[in-house]
């Protein structure tokens, strides 16, 4: 993370990745437990790896980083798990498919995410799927839409800030 | 959204938000600026000012409500975060009522009983009770706006001590107008006045801090 956060994507995408694998694999048992599907659990995945990358100032970088991890994975599946008790659900067909499909989606998203993006105005929205689906660089999002790479990188950093926001309020 | 186009995008993005207690120390300096700009513009300092510098019972309510704002500071950067770690700022939150405790019996002493309701009435405690949590506003809604930005283990918690952090510093400042000097009336009005917005600020961090 020290070198991460020194400006290193590539170690930065590294550690995302190992992170989320782990979190992937907790929260499933943890959630299931509540009824949560693996894809609602990949909600509760993402939503806690948007924190861990929008509060990673917070992590003082002469202590350890996992225990800083640890806390943060733990507040998000607490809320997660608050939500459920609000609003219990087991779907039969759920239930059926997890017993009949042993093929479970690993990666995919059960949010609404063209609704989560129609939050964001028409060019955020444009930045956000050419930087992640695309897997476009920031220079050449800029040149395509004819954007300064500042304003780029603004209006990403806001877009990210705004789903953090939209998962508080609408997750699973 | 697949989480590895997530992860594709949180990685380009840089923006890097500054470390709770820098922005801590970047906004609060400004926010008692104004709390003392505040003052002198609407109530002003004290008259004798010049001549109760020196005077015991004026000092005193510095040293308390300053024994107050500083663990208190001191604190808030590690309440900010998800993993708290206030070590010995914690225990120190304990120096300003312990010191307010020895002021109230040591005043108890040196006044005739006669004396001990005046004394603790004061001449303006309604004044008192508006002002300390009306110079509050501009520290407090700069704390709230510092652990909006970081992230609070225990939101409620830490406004608290964002509000007693508030309180005492809008105290500091009220300390430079207020004429009663007795600690008694410290020990009652300003502690009603600090209390107040340390509930105000764990009431509203509850909301505003979530992450």
């Amino acid at each position: 993370m020290r070198r991460a956060l020194a400006g290193d994507e590539a170690v930065y995408r590294r550690l995302l990745a190992a992170v989320a694998d782990r979190l992937r694999a907790q929260v499933r048992a943890r959630l299931a437990r509540w009824g949560a599907s693996d894809v609602q659990a990949e909600d509760v995945v993402q939503e806690t790896l948007l924190a861990i990358h929008l509060k990673r100032h917070t992590w003082n970088r002469v202590e350890r980083f996992e225990p800083w991890l640890a806390a943060v994975a733990r507040n998000k599946l607490i809320d997660a798990v608050r939500r459920r008790g609000r609003r219990v659900e087991l779907p039969l067909e759920e239930v059926e498919a997890s017993l009949t499909d042993e093929a479970r989606p690993d990666d995919s998203h059960a949010l609404d995410v063209p609704k989560l993006l129609s939050h964001l105005n028409e060019r955020a929205r444009e930045i956000v799927r050419l930087v992640s689906v695309e897997g476009e660089d920031v220079r050449t999002v800029a040149r395509r839409l004819q954007m300064s790479e500042v304003n780029v990188r603004v209006n990403l950093h806001r877009s990210l800030k705004t789903l953090a926001a939209l998962y508080r309020k609408d997750g699973i | 959204m697949k989480t590895a186009d997530l992860i594709t995008a949180l990685a380009q993005d840089r923006q890097l938000a500054p470390r709770p207690a820098r922005l801590l120390a970047r906004t609060l300096p400004f926010a008692v600026l104004a709390a003392a700009v505040l003052l002198l513009a609407t109530a002003g300092p004290r008259a004798d000012l010049l001549q109760v510098l020196a005077a015991p019972r004026f000092l005193f309510k510095f040293l308390v409500t300053l024994s107050l704002a500083v663990p208190a500071l001191g604190l808030l950067p590690s309440l900010a975060t998800p993993l708290p770690r206030g070590g010995a700022w914690r225990g120190a939150l304990w120096l300003a009522p312990v010191l307010l405790l020895a002021g109230v019996l040591l005043e108890l002493r040196a006044l005739p009983d006669a004396r001990w309701l005046p004394a603790a009435v004061g001449h303006n405690a309604l004044w008192c009770l508006a002002m300390v949590p009306m110079l509050a506003t501009v520290p407090l809604a700069a704390s709230l706006y510092c652990l909006r930005q970081a992230a609070p283990a225990d939101p409620a918690r830490a406004g608290a001590v964002a509000g007693l952090a508030s309180g005492a510093l809008a105290a500091t400042v009220y300390a430079l107008h207020c004429t009663d000097d007795s600690p008694l009336f410290v020990a009652i009005w300003y502690s009603i006045g600090v209390l107040f917005i340390s509930a105000a600020g764990a009431w509203l961090a509850a909301r505003v801090a979530r992450w």
